[in-house]
């Protein structure tokens, strides 16, 4: 399953950085983060909750870059 | 400018005004620290917490770590020198941001010139209830209903025109400045702009399945792949900036203990830990960072102006390394209009055997067997026609009017049998049999594109080594086509299966770096689209499975569109070199520079932030492809 999340990220080494982070978040399978268009496409593992692992990428992307945001 | 971005201009200028002031203020001491404390407090809190947040999250190696380091180490090193040289620190964290705000503002900027020009979707359809006009979401609107596209607006869902003439701006969808003329009867595709008359249209397709959505979908989702470059910075940058601060923790400490304990020198620790802080300084990774993706984005922005719709920035690149560019000859060199030239040989009048020729093949909606029934001009009565058998690649075989008619090419013949006479013509040659005895053939041609021949040579001069024609038709059709377009090899009789067989041929001999284009109209070559390096398919306003499967749209017929696609990719992937390697190049040199004592901080900042401003000045050049 792929899903499409609208981001605000300021830098686009902080995209990158983002993107490793969601990427890193169990359940995830794969993640991209393209910088220009402001978003987040996560695909994740078969039979996962999206909604709570996306929870945690959100968290883990906190993390590593305090002033982004994923809309959930 | 946003709110964010209009409080960082505001704090720039603030802090630019305090310092101005106290460099000509007459203090010293400790209240001079105090005092200059207070820009660049101003100038740099964020930055600090940041770095205080990122080692509490153990995220060290970040930007905002290593200005912050930097700068709080310019200034320690000033009230250890009792120098009282604050000016540096704060003008270090001033610049940074003066970068950041301007990095900021100039991809805000591209990424809202992008969507506009993107921005073809439409808002509303109009429908006529009770005599009066309602605006209604596009998605709502069934199949078949009637929409009214007034002067001005947008058709939003792809129909035909039942009443009204207009004329159509293409423009968002082809790239093409020429209005295309619309009457009664003739199809609309959505995304055009109506010009001159009130149009009514039935649609036929849902909004969903529109042109103008199917195109959104691809552009919006054309971000997810990413080039090797890309990938390639994203990697470089991860190495590059831990690299710099061992290198500079290094440059901190190894000479100093060097001079001390093996030279037996004063171990000069203010001059290499400051060499070490403007290492510090040099080492963001930004103007790599963003001016990479920033150039491709800019790239298939402008491709998709020109009506090139590239589905990633991996196929933007392949693209500009095309070497070999293998053509589909029906309805992509040629019109794929096919005119009936003569009949010849036949034991009927001319007219019966077209008549049967039509419709035995009246269920099929191959382009030459349009023209078959085009030619016989009149109405198809289907129910005369029984037991079709369509034989792929050979023609068709039917009972029409309980009569056994065979039509097709010479393999048909040989299959059923029969012997046939070689038609003198070049073109499609329908062998016809009725009843198992030969009747003739029909001579049907294609006409040639009007810009075929200057597109391959355009290829040519783009750097095209290579043009290569595949083709179902025969060798004589074939050849002469080939000849008349100077393309330089040709392979004809293939079954869609053989056109595979031959990509995948060419794609086992050629070199690595040499890519392989197929082009092709979408029609029954979706696998070909799917195994080549990249798929180019044309003239597809309306063709879903060519959208799908090619990763190169061209949105009008025009071969001409190719040599431009290739030289939008190549511009944009010299943008993409010229970053990289004077990127690089500069900080590798500031870097030197820097640990020789040659460079400041002043200098150190100054070439970080103008590499920056100068990579993304040239990132957004590839937007503009109007000279292409």
């Amino acid at each position: 399953m792929k899903k499409a999340y609208k981001i605000e990220v300021d830098c686009a080494n902080c995209a990158n950085k983002m993107e490793e982070a969601a990427k890193r978040t169990p359940g995830v399978k794969d993640a991209t983060v393209h910088f220009m268009m402001l978003k987040m496409t996560v695909e994740f593992e078969e039979g996962q909750d999206s909604k709570a692992i996306m929870q945690q990428v959100r968290k883990n992307c906190k993390r590593i870059d305090d002033d982004c945001e994923i809309y959930l | 400018m946003n709110r964010k971005q209009k409080k960082m201009l505001a704090r720039i200028l603030v802090a630019a005004v305090m310092l101005a002031v106290l460099s000509a203020a007459p203090v010293s001491g400790p209240l001079r620290f105090v005092l200059y404390l207070i820009p660049y407090l101003t100038i740099g809190y964020d930055i600090l917490i940041k770095a205080g947040k990122g080692i509490w999250n153990r995220q060290v190696f970040d930007e905002n770590f290593l200005m912050a380091i930097a700068t709080v180490g310019a200034i320690a090193l000033a009230i250890y020198e009792k120098s009282g040289d604050y000016t540096e620190a704060i003008a270090v964290m001033l610049f940074y941001q003066v970068g950041e705000l301007f990095q900021s503002y100039a991809v805000g900027r591209s990424r809202r010139n992008i969507s506009s020009l993107m921005d073809i979707r439409p808002d509303y359809a109009n429908i006529e209830r009770e005599g009066k006009l309602e605006k209604v979401e596009p998605d709502e609107v069934a199949v078949g209903s009637v929409i009214v596209v007034q002067p001005g607006e947008r058709v939003p869902i792809d129909g035909v025109v039942v009443q009204g003439t207009s004329s159509l701006n293409t423009s968002a969808l082809t790239g093409e400045s020429l209005p295309k003329d619309v009457k009664a009867g003739d199809e609309i595709i959505s995304g055009c702009v109506n010009l001159t008359g009130v149009l009514r249209a039935r649609t036929t397709r849902e909004f969903g399945e529109s042109t103008v959505s199917k195109i959104l979908d691809l552009v919006e989702n054309a971000s997810s792949r990413k080039s090797k470059s890309e990938a390639f910075i994203s990697k470089f940058a991860r190495i590059y900036t831990p690299a710099v601060c061992i290198a500079a923790l290094a440059l901190a400490v190894l000479p100093p203990l060097t001079r001390l304990f093996l030279l037996g020198l004063s171990a000069g620790w203010e001059v290499w830990i400051y060499r070490a802080l403007t290492f510090l300084v040099i080492s963001c990774p930004c103007a790599l960072v963003i001016s990479i993706p920033l150039s491709f984005f800019a790239g298939i922005g402008g491709a998709s102006k020109a009506g090139v719709l590239v589905k990633g920035s991996n196929y933007l690149e392949t693209l500009s390394r095309t070497k070999i560019v293998m053509f589909d000859k029906t309805g992509t060199l040629t019109q794929g209009v096919f005119e009936v030239n003569g009949i010849h040989h036949n034991a009927l009048e001319n007219a019966k055997l077209l008549e049967y020729a039509a419709l035995a093949e009246s269920f099929s909606s191959h382009p030459i067997s349009k023209s078959i029934q085009r030619a016989y001009g009149k109405e198809l009565d289907r129910s005369r026609v029984t037991d079709v058998q369509e034989i792929s690649g050979n023609g068709v075989t039917a009972k029409v009017d309980g009569v056994e008619v065979a039509a097709g090419n010479d393999k048909l013949m040989e299959r059923l049998q029969i012997p046939y006479i070689h038609c003198h013509q070049a073109g499609t040659i329908i062998h016809m049999a009725i009843d198992g005895a030969y009747a003739g053939h029909i001579v049907i041609s294609d006409v040639i594109k009007p810009h075929a021949k200057e597109a391959v040579d355009a290829l040519k001069k783009a750097g095209v080594q290579k043009t290569v024609m595949l083709t179902g038709d025969a060798k004589a059709v074939a050849g002469q086509v080939a000849g008349a377009l100077g393309i330089d090899e040709v392979f004809s009789e293939l079954l869609p299966a053989g056109k595979v067989e031959k990509v995948e041929e060419a794609m086992r001999y050629k070199p690595e770096q040499a890519k392989l284009a197929f082009v092709g109209d979408g029609i029954n070559d979706a696998p070909v689209l799917r195994r080549a390096d990249i798929g180019i398919a044309m003239g597809v306003m309306g063709s879903d499975a060519a959208i799908e499967a090619a990763d190169v749209v061209l949105m009008d017929d025009d071969p001409m569109k190719l040599s431009k696609a290739i030289r939008i990719s190549r511009k944009c992937l010299r943008i993409v070199y010229q970053n990289i390697v004077f990127a690089i190049g500069i900080k590798l040199i500031c870097l030197v520079l820097g640990a020789l004592g040659v460079a400041n901080m002043w200098l150190a900042i100054f070439a970080d932030v103008g590499v920056m401003v100068i990579a993304v000045l040239n990132a957004i050049r590839a937007l503009f492809i109007k000279k292409l």
